[in-house]
């Protein structure tokens, strides 16, 4: 495996991660400082406005179809232990950065006038939450990984303390940071743990995802670490049985706080930034395991979802199901079990939250998500319907859609490796579909049976901006996923090799 | 290299001078805590001339009085010391712009005897952090203990006198007891008091002996509250707020420590330690002291005996990471005293605010305070996270290092005691900062089954206000906390010097 990093001065001239991962933080405490609420909204959309446009100019100068590390940045920062601050994408993290830029943006325009208790607040752990997400997304240092990882709980405990919808949102939130907490300590130490096989293999700590990939790791190590991380990255992934606190985060939380946990698939994000090409021995050796744990996820989250009256619940499960969907693509082990696994996350960040959005607005209005308060609506908010309709059809996969191609090439990778897991997972899918079709034809065709339900209001425009603008990435991606398989296609090719070939050390080369 | 220079011994006599014009001028309250505050910042910025020195890799040594050849009241410093040395000045400073805004919200009584004794403690610890010897070490480290008596039970409350003599026991009870013997023992044994990087023993001493006399050094520094010679400190919280600051963070516990690593260190050395497996040993009296002062924490109510406990909690932690005896376990243990100090100091500054705004000094009563003393809870939250080790704090730093430490050195038990200490300082500081933001007051007063406490209670109607003086400090050591969790990599390098 040969690993070349772009330096971003090079590149584009200026350090644009750091940027992409300061601009909020800097935003989120200079919101603070705005006396009236409204103008607060105002530079807050300023900020997550120009946050998007940031990343939107980084995916232009991406350099697609290479496996190159790109915008690299690299400082010292603490060398006694080998730590230092070292930035990068590469075709498998590119896209999630103006992913997370996006949602955090429509998230704000969704709550504009939703969340009037303490906006400014609300705004600045918002802005936190997505600093710590893209730091996730573009960290090559383990450590300064962890850092961004575990900046997530406190403004997420906030989120869904102060600004959860249901009653139980104290709950929810320390069920949240318990799990979370439980999950990134086995995860700590599996990170301690490749600093020290680094360690003794030439004496000098490291955490630096390029420098441990150029170390072997023995296979009983590995298969330790590699349940470590596993867990650690399950929990939030989240991968099946570990997967409790989604129900509750999302039925207890607000749409926004929803919207970033199940629109940005971290965990399974973890597993394959880190997991696998770290430890492909033992991601090989185990694969049977997580990809059982997959298909039951798959199957188990459709179920549960499938007699489901609230849509926000069966949201919660149909989302393990899709979170055991990617585990089961990366765990195939193959190219296109990778590449479905990274373009089912992307879609999943506009179907899945699209869905939790239209959630939200019904909430908005009805107070409730229960099939019991609604019946018929589309005949009332024939707007809210078809876009509705339209962002369902992607997350059942339909061709045409950005959920097809994911969906398609996991599948196509799974019964490459595995030709029962694949019929089984293929059942998922199946029920998946059924289970949206089911919940749209009760809530939205039929006979109306509320009063209440005549009354509803349809899209207002900031609401209809996010559904269209949705709607449009959703079509274009599903009509066109070439531009994105591209900018993928490079890096996963370059670690299905290495899951190939096994931890034969890494060359590091510097583009000049 | 060493190298001859007086400044050591100035920055102890700065001290001194502080404490006689402190006296001398009790007349003009604010002259006097002008000379305070000058004595503190003149002390921090002597301690600071020495860092290049020392970063060069030089030892700074002045003799001040030589008894005998071998005995000497004689000062050096070492990179050890300098970061003990730069941790006691520096947070002197905020200490005493702190007591200045405390002291005279409450109208305290003999703040010139306070403002004084504060100094000469200072001067003392000082003294301890650049002694050259085991004999200068000991004498510095008594008189810590007797300057920081009249500070501790300076309301002259009957409760007051009962926590000085407690404390008073057992220091002066474990150092007459096992300190001095230890100290005599050891130059009876190496023929010298001074202190050297690999040890002071001969091939030959005993081993028995040896082992005896380090249990007798462990058991003598009380001051770093190990179990079970932890009472006092938890008692001593009756003390008004700066002093628990200056016990938990500035001075006295933290001599303790030092004086543990010293032995560590420069008395008997990394290879004797591990030879004689007291490595070992030790690590199994500082994890049942920090399982144990965790556990207990969780079940008080006492908002500075949470933090006590919390205290010996992350004593141990300096302790067990220099007892690790790998390279990144020590750096973190050594480490700790610097990010312990500055969070919990912090953590000591909030809690004062709050009694001066509220009277308020337990747990339960603390509803509701998040809305009404903003400042203060946001700075208390960072200090938690950071004494929890949540990123991107100081203590992550600690925690990070203990546990590559431990990992390094094989020792995965003692990764599942600090994990196991992480979630229950984690619970004990959760349950503080739930009451404190989404407690509601209403509640509390319906549990106030106590009328026999209506004395004791707030001024009713009392405004609530956080004054500059209070969140001055209050806010530089938040401030700190983060700066020393992202930029740590100077004191670390500092900490690398002083370890083999």
């Amino acid at each position: 495996m040969t690993l070349t990093e772009v330096p971003a001065a090079q590149q584009i001239g200026f350090p644009i991660l750091s940027v992409l991962i300061f601009l909020p933080l800097a935003f989120a405490v200079f919101l603070n400082l705005i006396e009236d609420d409204n103008v607060a909204r105002r530079a807050a959309f300023v900020g997550g406005a120009l946050e998007l446009l940031l990343a939107i100019v980084m995916v232009l100068n991406f350099i697609p179809g290479v496996s190159d590390i790109q915008f690299v940045e690299r400082a010292d920062w603490i060398p006694a232990a080998g730590v230092g601050y070292h930035l990068g994408v590469d075709g498998i993290s590119v896209l999630f950065i103006p992913l997370s830029a996006f949602l955090t943006l429509m998230v704000m325009l969704t709550s504009w006038s939703s969340i009037r208790f303490r906006s400014k607040p609300y705004l600045s752990a918002l802005f936190v939450l997505q600093a710590a997400t893209i730091g996730i997304f573009a960290s090559l240092d383990l450590f300064l990984f962890f850092v961004f990882w575990e900046l997530i709980l406190v403004p997420s405990y906030l989120l869904i303390r102060l600004w959860g919808i249901g009653t139980q949102r104290g709950y929810a939130a320390l069920k949240y940071v318990m799990y979370m907490l439980a999950g990134s300590t086995p995860l700590l130490v599996g990170i301690v743990l490749l600093g020290i096989n680094h360690q003794n293999a030439t004496g000098a700590l490291s955490f630096d995802l390029v420098t441990l990939l150029t170390v072997p790791v023995a296979p009983e190590l590995q298969t330790v670490i590699f349940f470590l991380l596993a867990f650690g990255f399950a929990v939030k992934a989240p991968l099946f049985p570990f997967h409790t606190w989604v129900p509750t985060a999302l039925m207890e939380g607000p749409v926004g706080m929803s919207v970033m946990l199940v629109g940005l698939k971290l965990g399974v994000y973890g597993l394959l930034r880190f997991v696998m090409p770290l430890l492909p021995e033992a991601a090989s050796q185990w694969a049977w395991l997580m990809v059982g744990l997959g298909v039951i996820a798959v199957v188990y989250g459709a179920l549960i979802a499938l007699v489901q009256p609230n849509l926000r619940r069966l949201l919660a499960f149909a989302s393990i199901g899709h979170a055991g969907l990617a585990v089961l693509g990366l765990f195939a082990l193959n190219v296109q079990g990778i590449q479905g696994a990274v373009m089912l996350m992307l879609n999943l960040g506009l179907a899945t939250t699209g869905l939790l959005f239209m959630a939200g607005f019904l909430h908005a209005r009805t107070g409730s998500s229960e099939l019991t308060a609604l019946g018929g609506v589309g005949r009332h908010v024939p707007l809210m319907a078809t876009f509705f309709f339209i962002i369902g059809l992607a997350f059942i996969g339909v061709p045409g859609t950005s959920g097809f191609p994911g969906e398609f090439l996991i599948l196509l990778g799974a019964f490459d490796a595995n030709w029962t897991v694949a019929t089984v997972a293929v059942l998922g899918v199946i029920l998946n579909a059924a289970l949206f079709l089911r919940y749209f034809e009760r809530a939205f065709l039929g006979p109306v049976t509320r009063d209440a339900v005549r009354k509803l209001q349809d899209l207002r425009p900031r609401e209809a901006i996010v559904a269209v603008t949705l709607v449009f990435l959703v079509l274009a991606i599903g009509l066109f996923p070439y531009p994105i398989l591209s900018m993928t296609q490079g890096s996963v090719q370059a670690l299905a090799e290495r899951l190939e070939q096994g931890s034969a050390p890494a060359v590091v080369q510097h583009a000049d | 290299m060493q190298t001859e220079s007086v400044t050591p011994f100035l920055a102890m006599v700065v001290a001194l001078v502080g404490a006689a014009l402190i006296v001398l001028t009790r007349q003009h309250p604010n002259l006097r805590e002008a000379c305070s505050l000058a004595a503190s910042v003149l002390q921090f910025l002597l301690v600071l001339t020495m860092v290049p020195a020392v970063l060069d890799g030089q030892t700074l040594h002045f003799t001040v009085l030589a008894f005998l050849p071998q005995v000497a009241i004689a000062f050096r410093v070492d990179a050890l010391g300098l970061l003990f040395g730069i941790t006691a000045s520096f947070l002197w400073i905020l200490t005493t712009i702190y007591s200045i805004g405390y002291m005279r919200l409450l109208r305290e009584h003999s703040q010139t005897r306070y403002y004084a004794f504060f100094a000469l403690v200072l001067a003392a610890t000082v003294g301890v952090a650049f002694s050259a010897n085991l004999i200068t070490l000991y004498i510095f480290y008594e008189l810590l203990t007797f300057l920081a008596y009249p500070l501790i039970t300076h309301s002259g409350s009957s409760e007051a006198l009962a926590a000085g003599k407690k404390y008073l026991s057992y220091q002066l009870g474990t150092s007459f007891i096992f300190l001095l013997p230890a100290v005599i023992v050891t130059y009876t044994l190496s023929g010298t008091f001074d202190f050297q990087p690999n040890g002071v023993f001969p091939a030959s001493a005993n081993a028995t002996v040896l082992v005896v006399v380090y249990g007798f050094f462990l058991a003598g520094s009380a001051k770093a509250a190990l179990m079970p010679f932890h009472a006092w400190l938890p008692a001593a919280m009756v003390a008004p707020t700066p002093v628990s600051a200056l016990l938990h963070a500035v001075a006295v516990v933290n001599a303790g420590v030092f004086l543990i690593l010293r032995v560590i260190l420069d008395v008997f050395g990394v290879d004797l330690l591990r030879q004689l497996h007291l490595d070992v040993a030790t690590t199994i009296v500082v994890c049942v002291t920090i399982l144990l002062a965790g556990l207990h924490a969780l079940r008080l109510d006492s908002l500075k005996g949470v933090l006590a406990y919390s205290t010996i909690t992350q004593l141990a932690y300096m302790i067990l990471g220099v007892v690790l005896l790998s390279p990144t376990g020590m750096i973190g243990g050594v480490l700790n005293l610097l990010n312990h100090a500055e969070s919990k100091i912090l953590l000591f500054f909030c809690v004062g605010s709050i009694y001066l705004a509220t009277r308020k000094t337990k747990i339960s009563e603390l509803a509701g305070i998040g809305r009404q003393m903003p400042w203060t809870m946001a700075a208390f939250s960072i200090g938690a996270l950071s004494i929890v080790g949540i990123p991107p704090t100081a203590g992550f730093i600690t925690k990070w290092f203990l546990i590559t430490g431990s990992i390094e050195a094989d020792k995965f038990a003692i990764v599942f005691v600090l994990m196991i200490s992480t979630l229950l300082s984690a619970a004990y500081y959760f349950r503080i900062l739930r009451t404190a933001f989404f407690g509601s007051p209403l509640q509390s007063e319906g549990d106030d089954e106590a009328p026999h406490l209506a004395e004791s209670s707030a001024p009713p109607q009392r405004q609530i206000r956080e004054s500059p003086l209070i969140i001055g400090p209050i806010l530089v050591c938040a401030g700190l906390s983060v700066i020393l969790g992202i930029f740590p990599s100077f004191f670390i390098d500092l900490v690398q010097l002083a370890l083999p």
